[in-house]
């Protein structure tokens, strides 16, 4: 059994290794009351460096990783990670900078790379998307939507509008409705056709002069381009509602078409997604939003110009921002390695990315769809949703499969949403699989669903090889035990 | 209404009367669609509700449901025994795993079904 | 083409086997008219291209500035360990653990985590965590509403005016009331926080040490909140912890703060880490994702992500929090960092820089026209009065060589002559005798 960091403490044992104060500064006298120190030392471990290295070399080993594992998981783009992306993001003249120096006077002065790097990094993804300004302050995807949302009602508020709702599809991640809801918007949800897309005339009547605005991916969760997103954006800009894009899904259409064509008002961007920076076992990303011209006056101060003499400075003085999303300027490390990664690409990199995570994506569609029941039957983009209702019949749920891929050493598909499809497995490859790994998943899936006929029961135990096997989920939330 | 009479709603509650006293509940359906329950965000005691308000939060390591009140009406008791045990409700979700009570409570038929009627709507769906 | 592994033999046979004789098919559903040949963007770059560029860039900025700049985030010496642990590629390109059988690793880490947070700071649950301590204290705000039903908060100038920043922003649109509190002499104005504590208000939120690196003991404070039924959040400085009285111990119900100086660089603002632990009977209302542990069906111990209808991903619009990515790897390298400290180190680590921060206080006090403010005690931060306005000695301290502290006029009308500055284990007596020398050379 592993036993956790607290467990392999030894009294005594020590790997801090501070500096010591000269006789001057030890001489000095601290002039805290004694009232106001804690009672307790902090019951931190006692251990060795080496201990700590062993502790979390061994625990790192028990994960799954992009970097020795698939993880074909619809609308998390988990790409390969650039290791170049790596280095650049460690080098010092970056990382050691401190956030209020450009607060101090002529503090800007000393931080002109670090403000060109935000500065190109937002001209990028304005050409990339299709929009007119950006913001890099939100900390990642879901805090890109409440920013997003918050624009539409600082925009709507100084144009006098009484908007109330927010339009969502039913496929919609559950970041949407709930960063709708925090901006102060109830939301209504439409639900989704036969064809995988907005029911239209379900959208029409919901489209009124109190909607503020549409929230939309596109693709949407089932991998599926909104056929009809033309229309929607006119049916709401008719009625002064913004369109809003969750670029979760960006990956399929890098170089192919721009959000911004498409009619779309507002973008958010996940840099964990799209632009390869590493998920971090959840965290820290970026969620970079982008506006249409009219929405620029709303964005989160500060803002990075660029002068006549071709310096950088951040502006405080708007009246009309939203105010501070974030205490600076955003996730600049995670920033600044999607930056690296943009480069490496540059414009031709862009169009193989959406060409190849769609290719795969259709591929992996193809093979899988005689033995899984395809969502909706048309070509996907770049991920497929398959629903495991025919595994089901002989008692095999989406979970089932999930975990039988894990005992084959592969991540499971995304399987808790879209919430429209029942025992949903979504699957995407990203460009950067190579065919071979590609035939190792489809190869498990169909031995998967051979055995969900011919030996259901097996199921119940898998994983057998992981660290450990299904965890009980229903003790883990009635004993509440959050800490040793 | 008569005494001692058991309806259903759209949402999977249970409304049983006795006298000038309801006890609500979710169904057997539900308590299946939910999984082991792990905790009711049970109502205080002198809550009064209308008809549809939210009354209460049934939660599984999957999902959280919202529970409505069938009736209008105040909450004159909950079932204590579900801070410890909620898993009473998978258990006898229409018997023992009872949710609170309302004394007083309006009684009015019009979107309430009786057990026949709510089978009937279960095969539907 | 880099990171596509695809050849065009990979490329037909897959073509073939989805039945179309080109990629463009594929893309049929973009309507022509939005389609377009490609992006006005430069060509891709080579490795070594791109490496070149951006280092050249980073040396456009001015980073051997000797450091007295703190202000919420300071310059701690990050151990070696951390950054070789953080960066284990096992650890940074996993995702979330959805699936708790492949996600040990990360799991049992935000475990001991959570653990390391209650812990220092002696509260009995903490989060796996927020994006940084502004929009921590913010979420703080919210989860105080949630429990009270009330809308009123009382805050304290003497909390972070970027902190309040963001507590503004966020809650325009929505009914809440924030009452502030000035200081009185850097320091929480009692009387006036007591007359107007009432049974609207929600909480009252304090900051340890606090923006003017004032440290006090609230117990007294939130004990008067209690007996209004309103709750107290505290912001506190987590390094600083090693020596004072912790929020546990002074009856506080919900603590944030910024995890930075737990091993963080300081990286022109992030990532950062946003920490958050309260009491257990609040955990149902604590927004962000929790580590619980539980066991499998051959009784061995594991973790797993848990009561997650509190999260948006089930709750959707009535979710706690709209949080879903968070700072994960960021409280991997804080709980590595707090690890290598120890029970003993963390001690020590903050005692250092007590006395680093006293021993430059004796030699600035030295300096003819700077009065070294002494209304309360103060941990490694603290402010001095200067002759004349802050902000223009800090630019002539730049042309000499220092990040001499942060201007209080900036936040606070009023304060212009006043300077913050704080000291870490970093700063050694030579550069302390050396800022010292300077200032005294520029005043």
């Amino acid at each position: 059994m592993s036993l956790l960091i607290y467990e392999k403490s030894a009294p005594g044992r020590r790997a801090a290794n501070l500096p010591r104060l000269t006789p001057v500064e030890a001489a000095v006298k601290v002039r805290i009351p004694a009232k106001y120190f804690r009672e307790k030392e902090a019951e931190l471990p006692e251990l060795s460096e080496l201990d700590v290295v062993r502790h979390f070399t061994r625990l790192s080993l028990k994960n799954f990783s992009i970097d020795a594992n698939m993880y074909p998981l619809g609308s998390c783009t988990m790409k390969y990670n650039p290791k170049i992306c790596e280095r650049v993001a460690s080098l010092e003249g970056f990382s050691s900078l401190h956030p209020l120096l450009p607060q101090l006077r002529g503090g800007g002065m000393l931080t002109q790379g670090a403000l060109e790097v935000l500065h190109e990094t937002e001209r990028w993804l304005g050409e990339i998307v299709g929009m007119d300004a950006f913001t890099l302050q939100p900390m990642a995807g879901s805090h890109g939507e409440l920013t997003g949302m918050m624009l539409v009602a600082a925009y709507h508020h100084d144009r006098g509008n009484r908007k109330t709702k927010v339009i969502i599809p039913d496929s919609a991640h559950g970041t949407n409705p709930s960063s709708a809801a925090i901006a102060g918007y109830s939301v209504v949800t439409i639900p989704t056709n036969a064809e995988g897309g907005v029911d239209l005339a379900k959208y029409e009547a919901a489209m009124d002069g109190e909607v503020a605005a549409v929230m939309l991916t596109c693709p949407n969760t089932l991998g599926l381009f909104e056929r009809d997103i033309l229309k929607i954006a006119e049916l709401a800009h008719q009625r002064d509602a913004l369109l809003y894009y969750d670029g979760a899904n960006l990956n399929a259409l890098l170089g192919q078409c721009r959000p911004g064509d498409l009619g779309f008002d507002v973008v958010h961007v996940n840099l964990h997604k799209t632009f390869a920076t590493p998920h971090g076992g959840g965290g820290p990303g970026a969620g970079p939003v982008g506006v249409k011209a009219r929405l620029i006056p709303y964005l989160p101060t500060s803002i990075v110009v660029k002068r006549e003499d071709g310096s950088y400075a951040l502006e405080y003085d708007r009246p009309k921002s939203i105010g501070y999303i974030s205490s600076f300027y955003g996730n600049f490390a995670i920033i600044l390695r999607a930056y690296a990664y943009m480069l490496l690409l540059g414009r031709e990199g862009m169009r193989r990315v959406s060409e190849n995570a769609v290719l795969n994506a259709n591929y992996i569609q193809a093979r899988l769809k005689a033995r899984y029941a395809l969502a909706v039957d048309r070509a996907c983009m770049h991920e497929c949703v398959f629903s495991a209702s025919r595994q089901v019949e002989h008692g095999v749920h989406a979970l089932d499969v999930a975990k039988a891929l894990l005992e084959r050493g592969l991540h499971a598909p995304t399987i808790y949403f879209p919430m429209v499809v029942k025992e949903a497995l979504m699957i995407e490859p990203t460009e950067t699989e190579s065919k071979e790994q590609m035939d190792e998943l489809i190869d498990a899936m169909l031995e998967i669903a051979e055995a969900a006929e011919r030996d259901p029961a097996k199921f119940q135990a898998l994983p057998q090889n992981t660290t450990v096997g299904r965890l009980d989920e229903v003790k883990a939330a009635r004993d509440m035990c959050f800490k040793a | 209404m008569g005494a001692n009479n058991v309806y259903f709603t759209k949402d999977h509650e249970w409304l049983s009367v006795e006298g000038d006293e309801a006890t609500v509940g979710i169904t057997e359906h539900a308590q299946q669609a939910l999984g082991d329950i792990t905790f009711v965000d049970l109502p205080k005691v002198g809550k009064v509700v209308n008809a549809h308000d939210p009354l209460l939060v049934v939660e599984s390591v999957k999902a959280a449901s919202d529970v409505f009140a069938p009736v209008a009406g105040t909450v004159s008791a909950v079932n204590e025994k579900l801070t410890a045990s909620p898993e009473l409700i998978n258990q006898a979700a229409q018997t023992a795993g009872w949710l609170c009570k309302l004394k007083p409570f309006t009684p009015a038929v019009n979107e309430l079904m009786t057990a026949e009627q709510y089978e009937a709507f279960l095969q539907e769906n | 083409m880099p990171y596509i592994p695809t050849t065009e033999r990979d490329r037909t046979a897959m073509l073939q086997a989805i039945g179309v004789t080109d990629v463009a098919a594929l893309f049929a559903d973009v309507p022509a008219s939005v389609r377009i040949s490609g992006l006005n963007l430069p060509p891709g770059r080579s490795e070594v291209e791109v490496y070149e560029y951006l280092n050249q860039m980073s040396h456009r900025n001015t980073h051997d500035l000797i450091g007295f700049l703190g202000g919420g985030y300071y310059d701690h010496f990050i151990p070696a360990c951390v950054d070789a642990l953080a960066s284990r590629s096992e650890f940074y390109t996993a995702y979330t653990p959805y699936q708790p059988e492949a996600s040990q690793g990360t799991l049992q880490a935000i475990f001991e985590y959570q653990t390391a947070i209650c812990r220092i700071t002696d509260m009995e649950v903490a989060n796996a965590s927020l994006y940084d301590g502004g929009t921590a204290l913010y979420e703080a705000a919210m989860m105080a509403i949630r429990l009270t039903g009330r809308r009123k908060i009382l805050l304290d100038s003497g909390v972070n005016p970027i902190y309040r920043n963001i507590l503004y922003s966020y809650t325009r649109n929505l009914s809440v009331d924030f009452v502030e509190i000035p200081a009185i002499h850097g320091q929480s104005d009692r009387e006036r926080i007591t007359a107007a504590l009432d049974d609207k208000t929600a909480a009252i939120i304090l900051q340890n040490p606090n923006f003017f690196g004032a440290v006090d003991d609230f117990a007294d404070v939130i004990e008067a909140a209690h007996q209004q039924g309103c709750l107290s959040v505290m912001s506190v400085y987590p390094v600083s912890l090693g020596l004072l009285k912790t929020p546990g111990q002074m009856g506080a119900d919900i603590v944030t703060g910024e995890g930075q100086s737990l091993g963080l660089p300081l990286s022109f603002g992030g990532p950062y880490l946003g920490f958050m632990a309260t009491r257990m009977a609040h955990v149902r209302k604590m927004p962000g994702r929790l580590a619980g542990a539980t066991r499998d069906a051959n009784g061995r111990r594991g973790f797993v992500l848990t009561l997650q209808a509190r999260e948006q991903h089930i709750r959707r619009e009535k979710a706690m929090s709209n949080i879903c990515s968070n700072e994960a790897l960021c409280a991997l390298r804080a709980l590595i960092y707090l690890s290598w400290l120890g029970k003993g180190g963390f001690k020590d680590l903050a005692h250092i820089c007590a006395q680093k921060a006293e021993y430059a206080k004796t030699r600035l006090s030295a300096i003819p026209g700077v009065e070294v403010k002494k209304s309360a005690p103060t941990f490694n931060e603290f402010t001095i009065e200067l002759p004349c306005d802050a902000s223009d000695v800090v630019s002539r301290m730049i042309d000499r060589g220092f990040a001499a502290g942060f201007p209080l006029g900036r936040y606070y009308k009023g304060m212009e002559n006043y300077l913050l500055v704080a000291v870490t284990e970093k700063r050694t007596r030579e550069q302390i005798g050396l800022f010292a020398e300077a200032l005294e050379g520029v005043l």
